[in-house]
């Protein structure tokens, strides 16, 4: 059966909603919970180190340029550029990889 | 800054100059949500439910997640679960916001600033010492619709664009993905540790052929919690730092 598009997104709206309203109308005080803290503070980092690798070498039509887009995304980001440049960056240089590695 | 005009209220004031600082912001999520437009469309949705999505959801990890689900037809309740794993982080950002706007400020008010928390939004608003809640929403008014728009356009232009170019597209999100989780990588070896970890279980994740049959989805949940669990586990926290939240 084909789920329905809108439900998929109303579900996703509820549940993104209650995750970032909940806590600044209802909490005032500090969560105690060393591992819940802890845990909390991880999960966003990792979440996003799944998401971008192997995906992006699977984004691309040539998994070599992804993989060097990861790479160029990676040295950057490190030596402080902005989430525009590195956006961009990675962008042009698939752009011209491509160029030579795709038929 | 330049002397505040006489005639004009403070509000008015701070709204006009949260909207100068959402430009760039709001040019940065164009590019982003055109990439994340691209995913949407492979996973089936019009334009419309692009913009619709983009509108009540304001996030770029969450999003491409939940799209993911909907290309492979996920159960409603996994598409649940995604949302709040890859959105966890709006929920510490939210508690962070909540120990510093001030305790008066009314439901109305934080109810709005919980909805326009991202990335971003949240990092501009604890940038200034009071906290006001109109400077975010002069931000919100110039860049949230580039999110959304940026969303739709994704979806219509991903059509129409040659594939070099949708190809190129496509690692915008990623590229804005880095830009989120390499600088606490670098300041803090711990995170930088972890994140090489997810790289390489995900990697190994997608190709071990006894886990060929499990969705891309499932993996990232349960890597994400496993991963995270383990790092919360063996390098607990001593004092979470508010502004890194």
């Amino acid at each position: 059966m084909k789920h329905n598009v809108y439900i998929y997104i109303l579900i996703m709206a509820l549940v993104t909603f209650a995750i970032r309203v909940l806590p600044l109308t209802l909490i005032r005080k500090k969560i105690k919970n060393r591992f819940l803290r802890s845990l909390l503070y991880y999960i966003p980092y990792v979440t996003l180190a799944v998401m971008t690798f192997p995906a992006i070498m699977d984004a691309t039509r040539s998994p070599i340029a992804g993989a060097a887009a990861l790479v160029l995304g990676i040295v950057l980001a490190w030596f402080g550029a902005g989430l525009f440049k590195v956006s961009a960056a990675c962008c042009i240089l698939v752009l011209i990889l491509e160029f030579f590695l795709v038929k | 800054m330049t002397n505040k005009p006489k005639n004009i209220s403070p509000r008015r004031q701070v709204l006009r100059q949260g909207l100068r600082d959402g430009v760039p912001i709001g040019m940065g999520y164009f590019a982003v949500a055109f990439s994340l437009g691209i995913a949407a469309r492979r996973a089936g949705l019009t334009a419309f439910q692009g913009f619709l999505t983009s509108a009540l959801i304001n996030a770029s990890a969450g999003e491409y997640a939940g799209f993911k689900f909907i290309e492979e037809n996920a159960a409603y309740l996994a598409a649940a679960v995604m949302t709040l794993v890859a959105n966890a982080r709006y929920f510490l950002m939210s508690c962070a916001l909540s120990q510093k706007i001030d305790p008066d400020t009314p439901l109305r008010h934080r109810v709005l600033l919980g909805f326009y928390i991202t990335d971003e939004f949240f990092g501009i608003t604890i940038s200034r010492k009071d906290f006001d809640p109109f400077y975010t929403y002069g931000a919100v008014m110039f860049a949230a619709p580039c999110w959304a728009v940026g969303t739709a356009l994704g979806i219509i232009a991903g059509n129409l664009l040659p594939a070099f170019l949708v190809s190129a597209l496509s690692v915008a999100l990623y590229g804005m993905f880095l830009a989120i989780i390499i600088p606490p990588s670098r300041q803090n070896k711990i995170v930088g540790l972890f994140v090489l970890i997810g790289f390489a279980l995900s990697f190994a994740a997608s190709r071990l052929p006894f886990l060929a049959n499990v969705s891309d989805g499932t993996k990232t949940i349960v890597l994400t919690l496993v991963i995270s669990a383990a790092a919360a586990a063996l390098f607990p926290l001593k004092e979470v730092p508010d502004d890194e939240a």
